[in-house]
């Protein structure tokens, strides 16, 4: 086989496998910088996921990426609503509302399609190339060659960081994350920039689990994100709480989930469960490597 | 307030199932009758899976009082089973006391094994220990999905399951149900952590430094670093223990999806059992009770099992809810505990 396709086709996986983990993990960036840990990501993204499916079998694909942002967002409002409204535990109140969305959407998604809804076709985002650099050798196919979902997460990169570090909304929402206390008394509504942060954050995971869907899978199964939400928190945490930061180690866990794709290309016969194992272990060992070395937004976690 | 918690979930679950078309009444009563409707079910069905909850609350009582937030349960649990599995397979000449025995140290100790790494990241990187349970159970439900289909997978070789475990690994039964002696532990387990937690010194510690790790450290002269990560391990050994009662007295054979998410129904039952071991009993038989019937709800009235995770949710949050209310009102002292608690790193 011509060695430039493998690579090729390999690079083009890990983007396409790297998007959803992308989109995730920078809106929960912002949320971590505001001082919000939402563990209900992996909820809010499954969610999102089904919205994404209900509304593109009603109204198209674009549609259902919409729906499924909109959906991201209610449900991070209600996390919201408790973590930052009542003050309650983030860690907990985000476990409650991923029970929550594994609830909602397995009897919503049986109820709608059917408990055998496994052949259920979905209207997908196809790809958009961008003229001219998805000719490009390599990195054309991966980078420019993608469903629109993969666009809007590189965009969205360089639009946090510019938000975060060049706005004074940025500067609110990092003195909201580092110092609280003192961000209130210099007359920043710590509480809103929380919650705005968080329901931006669920807009983010919600167009991820959309994107799984319409740019990936094709359809919707219960439980399909299997962790995805848990690893782009961990993203956020690898890629030291910097948008470009983030992205790098999207990718790199992009590229980690589609190594799978590559052994299958090359005919090499690994039990499939190692590599479902892969990305979870590589974060773990990651984390060890680079968490001592990094400073966590100081009043992150706490009421 | 646990009781006003449980009705608001049903409550929740009942208008929800009622919008989305279902016969809310029908699954209500399957529901109860799945759980409480006769000698079996309550025994067989809803004790049985209490056993799980309970063990699993209680280590997670430990942890969370202690500091940790130990989110890797299901991981544990899993990882308990499998060297449960493991020994029960081999273990067929010797005594079966002497078997139980070892089937169910070699659980505490799997249990243990698993939450050692995330202990070491927090002890020796600062690695958030939410985290890092978090990640390891899909590694451990990968694991196990790796295992039944390679080297413990049946003789046959045509199932995705172990072979069952000797007869004389197996906990012994209440006659005529399915109910087993790993009840018997979990109360034992409970009575004996509230006398830990009441009555010595190290239990004290424990929750001075759960309250507030800084003033423990200062007023106590407690590590409470240390305090933290031996509440985390104690809790992964008692999750992974779950996982060796779960294989000696249910199943009798590695699954693929042994637990419906134990792990993490437990912090709801530790939660609602506010962190109190004999709290986490009856959180337990309430839980184990939803979690029968909805086994009935979805065979008689058609509704999805799931759909009870909407009602702990409910339950989780309505008890957060009620906690920051009482918070609120009474003085400021729980919500400066909660300040104090601050993330490593």
């Amino acid at each position: 086989m011509d060695a430039m396709a493998v690579v090729e086709g390999f690079l083009a996986a890990a983007v396409r496998v790297a998007t959803p983990l992308l989109l995730a993990a920078s809106g929960e960036a912002v949320a971590q910088r505001s001082g919000v840990m939402n563990l209900g990501l992996e909820g809010v993204m499954l969610t999102g996921a089904l919205a994404a499916a209900l509304g593109a079998a009603a109204w198209g694909p674009w549609t259902g990426a919409g729906v499924a942002v909109v959906a991201g967002m209610l449900l991070a409002g209600v996390f919201a609503l408790v973590a930052i409204g009542a003050r309650a535990d983030q860690v907990i109140a985000g476990t409650a509302i991923t029970l929550a969305a594994v609830g909602l959407t397995g009897t919503i998604y049986r109820q709608a399609f059917g408990a055998a809804g496994a052949g259920l076709d979905l209207p997908t985002l196809s790809p958009l190339a961008v003229p001219g650099l998805s000719q490009l050798p390599v990195l054309g196919p991966a980078f420019f060659g993608q469903p629109a979902p993969t666009y809007i997460g590189l965009l969205a990169v360089p639009v946090i960081w510019w938000f975060l570090f060049r706005t004074r909304a940025g500067l609110a929402l990092r003195a909201t994350g580092e110092a609280a206390a003192v961000a209130r008394a210099s007359g920043v509504r710590t509480g809103l920039v929380r919650a705005a942060a968080t329901v931006v954050g669920g807009g983010f995971a919600g167009l991820a689990g959309a994107t799984l869907v319409l740019a990936q899978v094709g359809t919707f199964a219960e439980r399909m994100t299997a962790g995805r939400g848990y690893v782009a928190i961990a993203i956020v945490v690898l890629g030291r709480w910097h948008p470009v930061g983030v992205a790098l180690a999207s990718l790199g866990f992009g590229a980690a989930m589609a190594l799978q794709f590559l052994f299958q290309t090359l005919g090499l016969n690994v039990p499939y469960q190692l590599f479902l194992m892969l990305p979870y272990a590589l974060a773990l060992l990651a984390l060890a490597g680079v968490v001592g070395r990094v400073r966590a937004p100081a009043d992150l976690g706490k009421p | 307030m646990g009781a006003a918690a449980l009705l608001a979930g049903l409550v929740v679950l009942a208008a929800g199932l009622e919008l989305a078309g279902y016969d809310s009444g029908a699954a209500l009563g399957a529901l109860w009758s799945g759980a409480f409707g006769s000698w079996y079910a309550l025994t067989s069905a809803t004790l049985v899976r209490a056993v799980p909850l309970i063990i699993i609350g209680l280590g997670l009582a430990l942890a969370f009082r202690g500091g940790a937030f130990n989110i890797g349960g299901e991981g544990q649990f899993y990882a308990g089973a499998i060297a449960a599995t493991w020994i029960g397979l081999s273990v067929g000449g010797l005594p079966s006391p002497v078997a139980v025995a070892a089937v169910l140290s070699g659980a505490v100790l799997a249990g243990g094994l698993w939450v050692a790494i995330p202990v070491l990241l927090r002890v020796r990187f600062g690695v958030l220990e939410v985290i890092s349970t978090l990640l390891l159970n899909f590694v451990a439900e990968a694991l196990t999905s790796l295992l039944v289909q390679g080297p413990l997978q049946e003789s046959q070789r045509i199932y995705p399951q172990s072979d069952p475990i000797a007869e004389s690994a197996r906990l012994p039964l209440l006659p005529g149900t399915r109910l087993h002696a790993g009840l018997l532990l979990a109360l034992v387990g409970a009575v004996l952590l509230h006398r830990v937690f009441t009555r010595t010194l190290w239990g004290f510690r424990l929750r001075a430094v759960g309250l507030g790790p800084r003033a423990a450290e200062i007023a106590g002269r407690i590590d409470s670093r240390w305090m933290a990560a031996l509440a985390l391990a104690l809790s992964g050994a008692i999750a992974g223990l779950a996982g060796g009662v779960e294989v000696a007295g249910v199943s009798y054979a590695l699954f693929q999806n042994l637990s419906p998410g134990y792990g993490f129904t437990a912090i709801a039952v530790a939660l609602l059992g506010r962190l109190h071991p004999f709290g986490v009993v009856v959180a337990g038989l309430l839980f184990g009770a939803l979690e029968a019937g909805a086994g009935a709800m979805q065979r008689e009235a058609d509704v999805p099992a799931v759909a009870v995770y909407v009602v702990e949710a409910v339950v989780i949050l309505a008890v957060l809810l009620a906690e920051a209310a009482r918070r609120h009102g009474a003085a400021t002292l729980a919500s400066l505990a909660s300040v104090t608690r601050r993330a490593p790193g």
